[in-house]
């Protein structure tokens, strides 16, 4: 745990504080790209310290919440089957499809179970021969190493009763699509280092010369991320845009060869409708021809699903980081955790959950809009 | 509405069209988060038992009941044991089911006398196992100083049940002068924890899910009256006692913060969470503040009794690790917020139902 603590280290934070505040002349807006990220900054109270020039736009790296509705509405269809065995994390089971939950399935008889590891799944499929047994695959490049290996190690058992229901996303894509919508404010990116260990950092630094913004691979604790808002500010002050690695402890250039081979082996990429956002091309992955008998969708009759979603919350501009969640009418009146209108405000990644969670008493309420007004950031490109 | 069976036009990010889920509710059957300790439990008692059998009595909501019976002030509590697997490193659903009695009488300040322990078994289940679960009652009902005065058995057919199911109920008294409630925290109130918090919920999790985090984590599980009788020994207006079982400190805190209409302020640096804890926590996304506990309690103490309090506590085996880790306030009352480490703050809110691990 020591190892953990020094990147807690209230002195070490003051300084790093220090020097942002003492090189930030200008409003900058940067996007942390991941909702643990997000989780991090509000829980540690990360973006109370900052200078007011410097503002934390939250992305669209929630994996829960970018799972489109239709695809939890298939999950909900096959966990349904009383043949169905359903696995999945722990956090996909709150989040609201059309009327219904996994919870609530579980709650009528369906046999949903939340597992630690895809292998889990796999062994449950092994001792479970007379049942179907589904994992919910759902994830960025952080998990689909290890989904990729349970559909592997399937095949390899020569298990038939076992497949993924897959909803694998990819973050290069969302970066570029942030960058070409036409109201985004983003300045520069704190890139998932969870993500960069897998894939290294080479998918960078094209995004970073395109669109002219400094992208800085940072971790998760209070001081990993102090310490890349503190290179992303002294890249923009000095007018440069080229990808850091600030979590080097994690993250290599190259990132995990062998877990991004056993990627391409299994998966192939192909467009992507993200929850709130929409559809980013080459923005994820399904299964190749070859593991096809693996796909869920593919072995359950879940086609004609009709999904219903009323345009209710503001999730989606949460989403992009063009409102904060604070920024919506709903957030903490219709909107909590026990009455959702967004996976934002369920999933345990989510921004709108963590603003709740965290920060419904100190920050101010709906409707004031963001703290730097538009007009002051400076243009695209 | 869209048919899924036909791909959805090239949408590439358009503000203007943004979509979101439908809302969720209601949950018009029983889910897991209903038994979790959190927000979906106290709906469940709001809305359901408290107005088909509801009294003064009731309506204060404490883990026992506070009585008047003959002249004397008796508390009653009763509580269910369901824990899966029955045994786990550091106890078992026997010492839980006496325990969990004892702890809860405990927190009104009671010196519990008698329990009842009823059993539901499963069909199927070795007699070897139901013995050692009572053997575990008797020498936990030794250990805490309490009489299982009765009891009963009932026998379900296989597949309805886990194995062994406990109920216990049990009496004590309250010495005079001692009032005990969570509608007693004032401002100023010291907020102490008795020890390290989150072993009993980590340990049976290691065991259940089959995780192993590197070293062995114990259960705290443990009885509380002697524990509490120390503290009043110091002084009998200890304003309120709660013994953060299921929904761990955090839910325990807020409702004490709502019982009461005040706040409370913590120091995170404060409390006290096993390294162990905040790795097994931090490994599964959980955050430890609201992980259970069987052999813990938070105190609110008035500010001129809290040093000497603390001190007894830390006299006390089961006190040993005390720590006095934030304030009763005035301000945001029903709130509970946290100053972080780094100098910011958070809200503690009271959990939903269930902690849920997350995905990555």
């Amino acid at each position: 745990m020591k190892y953990i603590d020094e990147f807690n280290d209230p002195e070490l934070a003051r300084r790093l504080l220090d020097e942002i505040r003492s090189t930030v002349t200008r409003p900058w807006a940067l996007m942390e790209v991941c909702g643990g990220q997000t989780h991090s900054i509000i829980r540690h109270g990360i973006d109370q310290l900052l200078p007011d020039e410097v503002e934390l736009i939250h992305g669209p790296g929630c994996p829960v919440c970018v799972t489109p509705l239709d695809v939890i509405d298939k999950a909900l269809a096959i966990a349904a089957r009383p043949e169905v065995i359903f696995c999945s994390f722990g956090d996909m089971l709150r989040v609201p499809g059309t009327g219904r939950d996994l919870f609530r399935v579980k709650g009528e008889g369906g046999d949903v179970r939340v597992v630690y590891s895809p292998l889990d799944a796999v062994d449950l499929a092994r001792k479970n021969p007379d049942r179907q047994v589904v994992f919910f695959a759902i994830g960025f490049e952080t998990t689909a190493p290890a989904n990729a290996m349970a559909v592997h190690q399937a095949r390899r058992l020569g298990l038939a009763n076992f497949s993924l229901l897959v909803s694998h996303v990819r973050v290069p894509p969302a970066i570029e699509a942030i960058m070409t919508a036409p109201a985004c404010r983003v300045r520069g990116f704190l890139a998932a280092g969870h993500v960069c260990s897998v894939m290294g950092t080479a998918e960078y630094p094209d995004l970073a010369e395109k669109h002219r913004v400094p992208v800085v691979v940072t971790g998760f604790e209070p001081l990993d991320i102090l310490e890349g808002i503190r290179r992303a500010v002294h890249q923009l002050e000095r007018g440069e845009h080229r990808v850091e690695n600030a979590y080097p402890r994690a993250v290599r250039e190259q990132g995990n060869p062998a877990a991004v081979r056993m990627i391409e082996e299994v998966f192939e990429v192909t467009d992507r409708n993200w929850r709130g956002i929409g559809r980013i091309p080459d923005s994820g992955w399904r299964l190749t021809d070859a593991f096809r008998a693996y796909d869920a969708e593919h072995r359950f009759d879940v086609t004609g699903i009709r999904t219903e979603e009323p345009a209710a919350c503001r999730a989606g501009e949460v989403l992009q980081g063009l409102i904060k969640p604070t920024d919506c009418a709903a957030f903490g009146t219709a909107c909590t955790p026990r009455t959702p209108l967004g996976a934002t405000m369920v999933s345990s990644e989510g921004a709108c959950a963590a603003y709740y969670l965290y920060r419904r008493m100190t920050d101010t309420p709906a409707t004031e809009g963001s703290r730097i007004p538009r007009e002051e950031m400076n243009p695209v490109g | 509405m869209a048919d899924l069976a036909t791909e959805s036009p090239e949408a590439v990010v358009d503000p203007a069209n943004w979509t979101c889920p439908a809302p969720l509710r209601d949950q018009p059957v029983v889910v897991m988060g209903h038994g979790g300790g959190g927000a979906l439990s106290a709906e469940l008692i709001q809305q359901v038992f408290a107005p088909a059998y509801g009294n003064p009595t009731l309506a204060a909501l404490t883990d026992s009941a506070v009585l008047g019976l003959g002249g004397a002030r008796l508390a009653l509590s009763t509580d269910s044991y369901v824990v899966r697997p029955l045994f786990f490193p550091g106890g078992s659903v026997g010492d839980l089911a006496v325990n969990g009695t004892v702890n809860d009488l405990a927190m009104s300040g009671a010196r519990p006398a008698y329990l009842s322990a009823a059993f539901i078994l499963e069909e199927g289940v070795e007699l070897a196992v139901v013995e050692r679960v009572a053997r575990a009652v008797g020498a936990a009902a030794e250990a805490a100083g309490v009489t299982i005065a009765t009891g009963d058995t009932k026998v379900v057919e296989s597949g309805h049940g886990d194995g062994v199911y406990i109920t216990t109920a049990g009496v004590g008294l309250v010495p005079e002068g001692v009032d005990i409630r969570p509608q007693r925290a004032r401002p100023g109130d010291a907020v102490i924890v008795s020890g390290p918090i989150g072993l009993h919920g980590v340990a049976v999790m290691s065991v259940r899910e089959g995780l192993e985090f590197g070293v062995e984590i114990t259960s705290d599980t443990a009885p509380l009256a002697d524990l509490v009788a120390a503290m009043l020994a110091v002084t009998p207006d200890v304003h309120v006692l709660r013994d953060p079982t299921r929904g761990g400190l955090g839910a325990s805190l807020n409702e004490i913060a709502r019982a009461s209409g005040t706040g409370v302020r913590l120091r995170e640096q404060a409390i006290p969470v096993p390294d162990e804890v905040a790795n097994a926590c931090g490994f599964l996304g959980l955050d430890p503040l609201y992980v259970a506990n069987e052999g813990r309690l938070v105190a609110f103490v008035p500010p001129e009794h809290a040093e000497a309090v603390l001190a007894a506590m830390r006299a006390h085996p089961q006190g040993a690790g005390a720590a006095r880790i934030g304030e009763c306030v005035a301000d945001h009352p029903g709130m509970v917020v946290v100053a972080t480490g780094l100098g910011g703050t958070r809200v503690l809110d009271l959990p939903l139902g269930e902690q849920l691990p997350r995905i990555c």
